[in-house]
């Protein structure tokens, strides 16, 4: 589905990019792994045609974001780095405003529809200023499936969430992906990719240097050795438990 | 793609006309800078200016409508580069819509806050005594003059917003424009300056525009100040436009 070869991209004498390959076949989940600069975001930004590669080609579902820019902005939806909601406007008018711009018939009725999807019924009248972080990404990500792209880029979608938050997000990407839609995701998140990515892709000094599944990569050190360690709960763990998944929406 | 251009404008211009029907403090807030210059130029400075058979307000009015104008276009480069800081513009870039409504927006938005702080601009300076006799016509050449100038000063907010680095900085381009009335013949007639601020004041922008709306209000004939005043209007209009789109492209390469 998404087909990257030889990607080069420099800021100035900046190389950030540095001959990329990345493969995504439809309908799986891959997550693209680096640290902060590792041109994570530069590769997206190059995807969704908001930048031009130096070099190099990258397609999508067989078409050229260089050259047919208008075609591959048709069959993919970005989710940028930041929540990218219009804060004076309420969350319901935010979907609408997406669903006119798609040229989509009946906006609203896709905006109610999306609203329940992501539990954001009650809150969709109310201005985005007083949505907290989860609501506002909710309704981020809610904005990005509007007109059912094939394809969606998430760029470190639960940067800056609280851990239910994350789970949310976790949840509905797991359901977007059961509904066969192709997904890059950013993040420097390890148990993220552990848990979402089908495939791993680790960016590192301008390449990939690691693409495969989790198994493929664990595959890679040497063999664990057994060891008993009591197992303590991860902060997270406890967090979760004191506070009560029950009252995530 | 051209066939959404003004259905994706429409859009996104009910948008951002939005943002500014709801936070009304913005148009009353650049409405009442001038508001307060054209009180105390009348009030305070008034008597000490001999402004001819022409009351005072009626003289001061036009160079209060073009800083109105240039305080009004500030609020534009603000709006775009917040856009460009929340990530909705780029957004709206990744999306399959004709890309230059997303700037068309906001130049369109700038056009009617503008008109509205330029009514209440009209109306408190009626209260404070304007009256002219000027038709229909000379209302529309008014009418046109201005909106060309705040076409161009908007583009110039536009260059800004996409190439500011903070709020600070997308509004700071404006300050210079406030100024340029105050060194013209908006206030005091030229010829009272010394003469290297005459040489200066007589040829800027604002000295041909100024005389152009005061001749039009006064029923006047506007001679070859009309046509300066239109030359330099389209001339900031063509070469903001290009700067503003150099850099969008810059922007966005």
């Amino acid at each position: 589905m998404i087909r990257v070869r030889d990607l080069e991209k420099s800021y100035g004498d900046l190389a950030v990019l540095r001959g990329v390959d990345l493969d995504v076949a439809p309908g799986s989940i891959v997550a693209l792994l680096g640290s902060n600069g590792a041109g994570k975001t530069t590769l997206i930004k190059i995807l969704t045609t908001l930048l031009k590669a130096d070099a190099g080609t990258a397609t999508i579902g067989g078409v050229d974001v260089a050259t047919q820019p208008a075609q591959v902005r048709e069959s993919t939806s970005l989710t940028g780095q930041f929540a990218a909601v219009d804060e004076s406007l309420s969350g319901r008018e935010n979907l609408v405003l997406i669903a006119r711009l798609r040229h989509l018939k009946d906006a609203g009725a896709i905006a109610d529809d999306l609203l329940a999807r992501f539990q954001l019924t009650d809150a969709g009248g109310r201005r985005v200023s007083t949505y907290s972080g989860g609501m506002r990404r909710r309704l981020d990500i809610a904005m990005s499936l509007i007109g059912d792209p094939p394809v969606i880029f998430l760029d470190e979608p639960t940067t800056g969430l609280d851990p239910q938050s994350r789970q949310e997000v976790w949840s509905t990407v797991e359901a977007l992906a059961e509904r066969g839609t192709t997904i890059l995701l950013t993040t420097q998140y390890l148990d993220e990719a552990e848990r979402l990515a089908d495939r791993i892709a680790i960016l590192h000094g301008g390449r990939i240097i690691a693409d495969g599944t989790l198994a493929e990569l664990t595959r890679l050190f040497p063999p664990a050795s057994v060891e008993y360690v009591e197992k303590q709960p991860t902060l997270e763990e406890i967090f979760l438990a004191i506070v009560g998944e029950d009252d995530a929406a | 793609m051209s066939t959404h251009l003004i259905a994706d404008t429409t859009v996104l211009t009910g948008r951002s006309v939005r943002h500014i029907t709801r936070s009304l403090d913005t148009i009353i807030t650049t409405a009442v800078m001038p508001v307060a210059i054209m009180v105390l130029f009348v009030y305070v400075f008034g008597g000490a200016i001999d402004t001819g058979d022409v009351s005072s307000v009626s003289y001061m009015l036009p160079g209060i409508l073009l800083i109105t104008i240039a305080s009004g276009v500030t609020y534009t480069a603000v709006r775009l580069f917040t856009d460009m800081q929340s990530g909705i513009f780029e957004r709206f870039q990744s999306m399959p819509i004709a890309r230059s409504a997303a700037l068309w927006s906001h130049v369109l938005t700038s056009l009617f806050a503008n008109a509205v702080s330029l009514v209440i601009v009209v109306a408190v300076a009626l209260l404070m005594g304007f009256r002219s006799g000027a038709g229909v016509v000379a209302w529309l050449a008014i009418t046109g003059l201005l909106a060309l100038f705040t076409l161009g000063l908007t583009w110039l907010a536009v260059n800004a917003g996409l190439s500011a680095k903070s709020v600070d900085g997308a509004s700071a381009f404006a300050y210079p424009l406030m100024f340029l009335p105050f060194v013209s013949s908006a206030f005091v007639p030229t010829e009272t300056m010394p003469a290297p601020v005459q040489a200066f004041a007589e040829h800027q922008p604002v000295t041909p525009i100024v005389n152009t709306l005061r001749n039009l209000f006064e029923q006047q004939p506007v001679g070859t100040d009309g046509w300066v005043a239109l030359a330099w209007c389209a001339g900031i209009l063509v070469l903001a436009h290009a700067l503003a789109m150099a850099t969008y492209r810059r922007r966005t390469a």
